[in-house]
């Protein structure tokens, strides 16, 4: 099922991708960010079935990665909302040009 | 990889799965409201950890139901719900069509590219045994394949996700503490 689990991480990744893109919401942007980590985690996992279980070695080690990236980027969030009583991004533009 | 000697209900569950996790994928990019954007960010999280669980991954599909849509996507939930975020207002709006547009277009083309590097050939030597995985399963039980290399290759980097995850707490506390007024510097 390689072929098959690579073309639903492809398709995942990219609505992740186009997701980050479009949407303001800085909390949903965070969240197209995790389904791109969790498409990523689908190829390890179906490349681990072929070549080794190391790949899903690989995929604890991103669960734990995004559990600290949760923990500070909501944290990161909390504080720009207390700021600037807003989490749109089209409104958080200080490092912008 | 071809299917072959694959029973036809074990691609079919794959099949579905898969489909449930980017049509859900699909409706959490284009929900207005976050609460609902999480909620379905949930269902492809278990759609998910069913195809983990298909692809010989017991352990880590457990763990992506415990972890991913236990943990994390509780804590979006929490911290939404805290800053009064749920009604979809303004803030859940794309940017305008063009914007749109644009973004399509790259994802199109990511896609693409994406599907160009799947076809790479990787050298047969390389693959293991036919069904190997599942045999080690079936034979030592589901977290022993992760277990070894986890503690024998793998030791050192277990090692320092401690340090990682003791440095997200320490930030998340100072990061998430409100300032005093008065500066005790």
């Amino acid at each position: 099922m390689l072929a098959e689990s690579l073309f639903f991480s492809a398709v995942l990744f990219t609505i992740g991708v186009v997701g980050v893109l479009t949407r303001r919401n800085a909390i949903i942007v965070f969240m197209c960010v995790e389904l791109m980590l969790n498409a990523v985690n689908l190829t390890f996992v179906a490349f681990a079935q072929v070549y080794g279980a190391a790949g899903q070695v690989f995929v604890f080690f991103v669960m734990t990665v995004a559990a600290a990236e949760a923990a500070v980027g909501l944290a990161i969030i909390i504080a720009l909302f207390r700021h600037r009583q807003t989490v749109d991004l089209s409104n958080i533009n200080l490092l912008k040009g | 990889m071809s299917n072959d000697g694959l029973p036809l209900i074990y691609v079919f569950h794959f099949y579905l799965f898969g489909i449930i996790a980017v049509a859900s994928a699909l409706a959490f990019v284009t929900r207005k409201s976050p609460v609902a954007a999480v909620l379905w960010l949930v269902n492809t999280m278990f759609s998910l950890a069913a195809m983990y669980v298909l692809l010989d991954a017991h352990f880590i599909g457990a763990i992506q139901v415990l972890v991913y849509a236990g943990a994390i996507m509780v804590v979006f939930l929490f911290v939404i719900m805290l800053l009064n975020l749920g009604d979809a207002s303004s803030e859940g709006d794309a940017r305008g069509m063009g914007w749109k547009l644009a973004a399509g277009l790259v994802g199109l083309a990511l896609l693409a590219q994406v599907f160009a590097l799947t076809r790479v050939r990787v050298p047969e030597a390389l693959a293991l045994p036919h069904n190997a995985l599942a045999d080690e399963v079936a034979a030592t039980g589901a977290i022993a394949p992760i277990a070894g290399p986890l503690f024998r290759e793998y030791l050192l980097a277990f090692e320092m996700t401690s340090v990682l995850l003791l440095a997200a707490v320490v930030g998340a506390v100072v990061l998430g503490k409100r300032r005093e007024r008065t500066h005790a510097r």
